[in-house]
């Protein structure tokens, strides 16, 4: 365990430090910023509903994630294929597990500072009202976990290919086909030919329909675990992608 | 010690690495030889645990490469074709990710990170970002990642290609001084370098082992090995003169030099000497040909090519 944690760490460290290196971490971090709080000001009518919480700003969040996480996540892989330098780290002592961890959280953690610095939002819902803050706190950290679920579809997607655009487009499709899976758009096109059950358990898979209550501040353990299996599944495939496909 | 046990790697229908056995002892330096896509890269790409073999396999310092594979990548040190780095981090600080990740903690990885560096000269460097770096200076740092940890076993994949014959000739000096008491590895297909460098060759062509033996026995294998070339006035007279001696098998006449190979086991030399005494030429130029491996290696592997098109 503690060999496993050493060699995740040093992928991670590595990680993290090339986002800094490039303007990787600057440009996203400006963009999501501003788009989230354009988001809340002008979509989700954050003034005019007078009512001090933060809901406008987390109900934007799954769609803001559907675009920015595919490109942070999209050279996770395809960028190691295209340099060939997934050679050089897949020779050194370090296991395709602890590359696909370290490198995830490395991602994970520099989307939870991403979202950490929307914190003039909640400076401003404090100013003018009086919030629940446990509440908001628990958004954010759904929010956060939301955030995981998309990262380890991109993570996934990007070790499929060389090409970065190539894992861009595929996982902002996957990623929007599990966003949508509670909408009645998807959920109609099934509940013709499958029994009930069928349509309740793709419904269920929806990233929205879990991040629905959590965007309100209720943490259901139930939801903590759906994005906890969502993480690990997709985190997963990518080990088994990565163990058929190395060098391709 | 690397065993290489009858590997053998296909990509779908192509067979990349066609059953090679081998052995490799501490102290060779053991260069692989051959064309383009003859399995080379894919053989190290094997040894170095990148690649599964389809079948066979390779034990290094008693390490199974299949089901030792993180024992065998810490005893190995590698330099992937093309040397590839990641640009966007500075010598140093990627040397010491590549300690990190070797193991080493704080101050040691710190100080086998300075030590590399040292060791090939990267000292001025070292706060450089990689990719604002020479092609010369990037394999460095790659050669510099491989040997961090004193490997006994260095895998080297064509460390001089796309360097310029300065860089080619320094690259060659730093893997000379690295060779003493462990096992080197090499692929290249430039030839010399095998000369220069290796006192083992082998040469592999359509994913075939197909000849194993020192550079200098290389040589003699050569059709030209103890041929005598010699420049003459008269050319024609001359050719036809040494084209009668017993110890001449063949002559052959090439713009102003005339080449007799000779009789197996016969002495040529004495003889030519002795002709041109007896006829009082004027000579330009005499020499004994050491044997000529781009000869060498374009039989060995045209022969392969040749019976895989009749296959």
């Amino acid at each position: 365990m503690r060999t496993f944690l050493q060699g995740m760490h040093t992928v991670m460290r590595r990680e993290l430090a090339a986002y800094f290196a490039t303007p990787v971490a600057w440009v996203f971090i400006v963009i999501f910023t501003v788009l989230a709080a354009a988001f809340t000001f002008y979509l989700g009518g954050f003034y005019q509903r007078g009512l001090a919480d933060l809901e406008p700003f987390f109900r934007f969040h799954p769609w803001l994630y559907l675009f920015l996480v595919p490109a942070l996540a999209m050279r996770l892989w395809a960028e190691e294929r295209k340099s060939g330098t997934i050679e050089l780290l897949l020779t050194l002592p370090i296991t395709i597990s602890q590359a696909i961890v370290g490198k995830f959280l490395a991602a994970w953690l520099f989307l939870g500072l991403a979202l950490a610095l929307t914190f003039p939002i909640w400076f401003t819902v404090n100013y003018l009202g009086d919030p629940d803050n446990g509440s908001i706190l628990a958004a954010y950290i759904g929010s956060w976990l939301m955030a995981g679920a998309f990262l380890a579809i991109g993570s996934c997607i990007s070790a499929l290919t060389r090409n970065q655009v190539v894992a861009f487009i595929l996982a902002v499709v996957v990623s929007f086909g599990f966003l949508l899976s509670g909408l009645p758009l998807v959920l109609d096109a099934f509940r013709g030919w499958l029994s009930q059950g069928f349509v309740d358990g793709i419904a269920n898979l929806s990233l929205i329909a879990h991040f629905d209550a959590i965007s309100r501040g209720v943490l259901d353990l139930r939801d903590l675990i759906y994005f906890a299996l969502v993480i690990g599944f997709w985190l997963l495939a990518n080990l088994i992608i990565l163990q058929l496909r190395k060098a391709d | 010690m690397i065993e290489a046990r009858s590997l053998s790697r296909h990509y779908g229908d192509l067979v990349a690495v066609d059953g090679i056995s081998f052995t490799v002892e501490t102290g060779q330096v053991l260069g692989f030889l051959g064309p383009n896509g003859a399995g080379k890269s894919t053989t190290m790409k094997i040894l170095t645990g990148f690649l599964p073999p389809t079948s066979g396999t390779a034990v290094i310092n008693g390490h199974d490469i299949i089901s030792d594979s993180l024992a065998v990548r810490r005893e190995i040190g590698y330099l992937p074709e093309g040397a590839p780095l990641y640009g966007e981090m500075s010598v140093i600080k990627f040397l010491q990710f590549v300690a990190h990740a070797r193991g080493y903690r704080r101050a040691e990885a710190n100080s086998k990170a300075t030590k590399a560096a040292d060791r090939l000269n990267l000292g001025h460097v070292l706060q450089q970002r990689i990719d604002t770096l020479s092609k010369g200076y990037k394999r460095r740092v790659g050669l510099a990642q491989a040997v961090l940890h004193d490997p006994q076993v260095l895998i080297l994949d064509e460390p001089t290609d796309g360097l310029d014959p300065n860089q080619k000739h320094e690259v060659r000096e730093l893997i000379s001084t690295m060779s003493e008491n462990r096992i080197i590895v090499i692929s290249t297909h430039i030839l010399e370098e095998v000369d220069a460098l290796c006192n083992r060759a082998m040469i592999i062509a359509g994913g075939k082992l197909v000849a194993d033996d020192t550079p200098t026995g290389l040589i003699e294998r050569s059709r030209y090995h103890n041929a005598v070339t010699l420049s003459v006035d008269n050319l024609q007279a001359a050719a036809s003169a040494l084209s009668n001696l017993p110890e001449a098998a063949k002559v052959e006449v090439r713009d102003d030099e005339i080449t007799v190979f000779p009789e197996p086991d016969s002495q040529l030399l004495a003889s030519v000497n002795r002709v041109i005494a007896e006829q009082g030429w004027q000579v330009n130029a005499l020499r004994l040909e050491a044997g000529r491996l781009d000869e060498v290696f374009r039989t060995i592997t045209s022969e392969v090519e040749q019976l895989e098109e009749l296959a």
